[in-house]
């Protein structure tokens, strides 16, 4: 028998409004753009629920009713459960419907999305105990599988997830890593006792996420029953199929009929009697790790590095992320509620991504995903508010 | 080919584009008879300085009082007297370049913006030989809008451009101008977006040393380069140094160039209480302009009508960060530059107080635009150029 095992990641950001450096000590709303921007939160949350999350998620809902064999899981990112709570809380019903089936795995991460775990211990488990709790209160569940932001990942996550208590933890199946290994395999991370490592299929993942509509792909267009057809002739025990929530109408429009080849999925894979649907927690319970894997150094999903780059790779970004966390200890000194949610928001790790001027020349808009002008005007509105925040910690102390 | 200026004797980007793009031509094989009309006795000179490494460019002069980037203002306000000694200028510059046409061999005739326009129409008349005109700004943008336009100038342009064969605009920013104002249709025109080429460093003058110990003793210096008229948006430039002062007193503002603005503007520096803050260096050459370029931490550009912006991409060929306005075709091509509405002065004092303030910005930028600057060259321009004109030829 052989697996299929899904992972939807749901995150939205608190994307920083135009904030120019005469606002500094005059405006502490860092996020409240209502213009007609992408900028807009709360604009931004409202359309992706209109156009993914819902008709997904309902059609999700409609397909465990139909396949009872179905399994999925999900990765909520904290700052997306709020903003939807506040904003489109019909979403946060569907999302508890479908946890209520028991079919659903939610998956555990930091609250504010953010790469904390390589820059302050601490403040990565507050925002990972701030991330259960949401989870508790939302769902009713407690995470058994972690997954870090970006599927950043090395050998000390894996530690400090089998320290935990958690089962298993998710990571990029790059290539150089494994070398001749499969990611179709549980592996157990180095260094960790009982914990096991599921790793993303990315190239199968990728032909749904990235390629579905693409002309210039030769495989084009994608059929469930061609797409049922590789997972069948993959070697191994699972295939872990790892993608954004909003690869489902938001990255792939309904009119690239991505809608339909989800709905015929379960039904082409269920024709293929030597698979199953897995969660990652029944993954990890039903094989045997097959290889203890090294990471030494960070892995992340991002284009062809695999590295932290996109995020931490050019001056702008070192600078706002070594800003960002020098101002931990003042933080927590200042005792203000307000203020600490907002330096945390402000860790979330999409800030650091707007930024990248790695693809920016190529006029590629499929890399560069971003609500700014330019990565400079990222920078710009980041480091304006930063200036805001470190004047109020100051006069808080 | 038909022009009005070329380095060193030059006042603005249209030298610097006929030299990029004939050397450019030159190296691809076409063959190039630049004429040029200009009254100094220019034979020796040019061919030493320009050309003397270059056989296949042949400079011919024409006795000429041509001023290049004379604006409508500046030629009409004495009465109108002057306007018709440039305007019979202009016709007689025409009439040579037919006599010209007449003498020599060549199968495309080329012509830079509207002073010798009339040249290259009468060369057509001439030969029948096919004509390209290249258009690196209209009499709209030399006024900075439409009201003021001088008619007999924009007539010139026009008719230019309906007897072309193929019209060249620098950016897409002037084609639109060129289809909407002068009805030309959009078929016939063709972008080619200018370049840099690599520039021989000047050894260095020293003559700006006040500018090292300025930047020494821990200002920042922020540089306007180029005419001082409206078209290149002066005013607006020292009306977001007042907002950046306002905030932060360490910042230091160059403007560098001349032009009918001035006066105006010292006037204006002097208004806005920020004198003591804003150096006025004149019109700076060689080694001064690359020096300049490279004590400055942030070139500002914030024409209000600009079709190209060829300065912009020497400051960033330099590792000098820039803010250029999005009214400039520049801003079409380079990505890595701050960009800004020529209006929006907060804006504008905002990028300048970020560049300034937040050393990763300014590092950034520097590392991106000089690696950018390499990409867009006269080479680029000049194989556009060559497949045009081999489309007229055939």
């Amino acid at each position: 028998m052989k697996s299929v095992c899904f992972y939807f990641q749901v995150h939205q950001p608190y994307r920083v409004k135009r904030y120019r450096i005469f606002d500094v000590g005059n405006d502490a709303e860092y996020f409240n753009d209502r213009g007609e921007s992408n900028l807009n939160n709360r604009k931004i949350i409202e359309k992706v629920a209109r156009k993914s999350y819902i008709p997904t998620t309902q059609l999700l809902l409609e397909l465990l009713r139909r396949h009872p064999e179905m399994r999925i899981s999900f990765s909520f990112s904290g700052v997306a459960l709020e903003q939807l709570e506040r904003h489109a809380p019909e979403v946060i019903e569907l999302f508890k419907q479908i946890i209520d089936t028991g079919r659903a795995e939610v998956l555990g991460e930091t609250y504010y999305h953010t790469l904390a775990f390589f820059y302050s211990p601490a403040e990565f488990e507050s925002q990972v105990t701030k991330h259960r709790d949401i989870i508790r209160r939302l769902f009713g569940a407690r995470p058994r599988v972690f997954r870090n932001t970006e599927l950043s990942y090395r050998n000390d996550l894996g530690e400090w997830a089998d320290r935990a208590g958690y089962t298993g933890v998710i990571a990029e199946g790059w290539d150089p890593i494994l070398g001749w290994r499969s990611p179709n395999y549980v592996y157990k991370p180095k260094g960790a006792a009982n914990a096991r490592l599921l790793l993303k299929n990315y190239r199968l993942s990728d032909d749904v996420a990235f390629r579905f509509s693409s002309r210039d792909w030769s495989e084009w267009p994608l059929t469930s029953e061609k797409f049922a057809a590789w997972i069948g002739s993959a070697e191994g025990d699972t295939v872990n199929l790892f993608m954004d929530y909003e690869t489902f109408g938001e990255h792939q429009w309904e009119e690239t009929g991505i809608f339909n080849f989800l709905e015929k999925l379960p039904e082409e894979l269920a024709k293929n009697p030597g698979l199953d649907f897995k969660t990652p927690s029944e993954v990890i319970a039903t094989y045997e790790p097959r290889d203890e894997v090294d990471m030494p150094h960070i892995v992340t999903w991002a284009d062809t590095d695999r590295d932290l780059t996109a995020w931490t790779g050019n001056p702008m970004q070192k600078a706002a992320i070594e800003n960002i966390y020098a101002l931990e200890n003042d933080v927590h000194l200042a005792n203000d509620a307000k203020l600490l949610e907002d330096w945390r928001k402000l860790q979330t790790s999409d800030h650091f991504y707007y930024m990248c001027t790695k693809w920016f020349a190529d006029g590629d808009v499929h890399a560069y995903f971003s609500p700014y002008e330019s990565p400079y005007d990222a920078y710009i509105a980041y480091m304006n508010a930063l200036s805001d925040l470190r004047l109020r910690v100051g006069k808080r102390r | 080919m038909f022009g009005w200026e070329f380095p060193p004797y030059n006042s603005g980007g249209l030298g610097v584009a006929c030299l990029g793009l004939t050397k450019a031509l030159s190296e691809l094989g076409v063959e190039v008879i630049f004429v040029m009309p200009k009254k100094l006795d220019i034979k020796t000179p040019w061919a030493r300085i320009v050309f003397a490494d270059d056989a296949r460019i042949d400079v011919r002069a024409v006795n000429s009082m041509l001023k290049p980037y004379v604006t409508s203002r500046s030629y009409t306000r004495d009465g109108g007297i002057y306007a018709d000694d440039l305007l019979g200028e202009v016709r007689r510059y025409a009439a040579l370049g037919g006599a010209i046409a007449r003498e020599e061999q060549f199968d495309v005739i080329y012509a830079h913006d509207w002073l010798s326009f009339g040249a290259g129409i009468e060369a057509k008349r001439a030969t029948g030989k096919p004509l390209i005109v290249h258009v690196h700004a209209t009499e709209f943008d030399r006024c900075g809008g439409p009201s003021g336009i001088n008619r007999e100038v924009y007539e010139i342009e026009k008719e230019g451009m309906e007897q072309a064969d193929v019209v060249i605009a620098v950016s897409e920013l002037t084609k639109n101008i060129i289809v909407r104002e002068y009805g030309i249709r959009p078929e016939k025109v063709r972008v080619v977006y200018n370049g840099i080429d690599e520039g021989t460093a000047p050894s260095s003058g020293g003559s700006l040393p006040r500018l090292r110990s300025l930047k020494a003793s821990g200002y920042r210096l922020v540089l306007f380069l180029g005419r001082v008229t409206l078209q290149k948006g002066p005013d607006h430039f020292l009306r977001a140094a007042k907002r950046v002062l306002d905030r932060n007193p360490h910042v230091l503002f160059i403007l560098s160039g001349a032009g009918d603005m001035d006066d105006q503007v010292m006037r204006l520096a002097a208004e806005l209480g920020i004198g003591g803050h804003v150096f006025f260096t004149g019109f700076l050459h060689g080694a001064d302009r690359h020096e300049v370029y490279k004590a400055a931490d942030l070139f500002v550009m914030p024409s209000v009508s600009e079709p190209f912006g060829i300065t912009a991409l020497e400051a960033m060929k330099l590792g000098t960060p820039v803010l250029i306005s999005k009214q400039s075709g520049v801003a079409e091509v380079v990505k890595h530059a701050l960009k800004v509405d020529f209006w929006d002065v907060d804006e504008m004092a905002n990028k300048i107080l970020s560049v300034v303030g937040y050393p990763g910005l300014r590092q950034a930028l520097a590392e991106n635009a000089a690696r950018e600057a390499e990409y867009l060259t006269w080479a680029q321009a000049a194989q556009k150029v060559n497949g045009i004109v081999h489309e007229l030829v055939q």
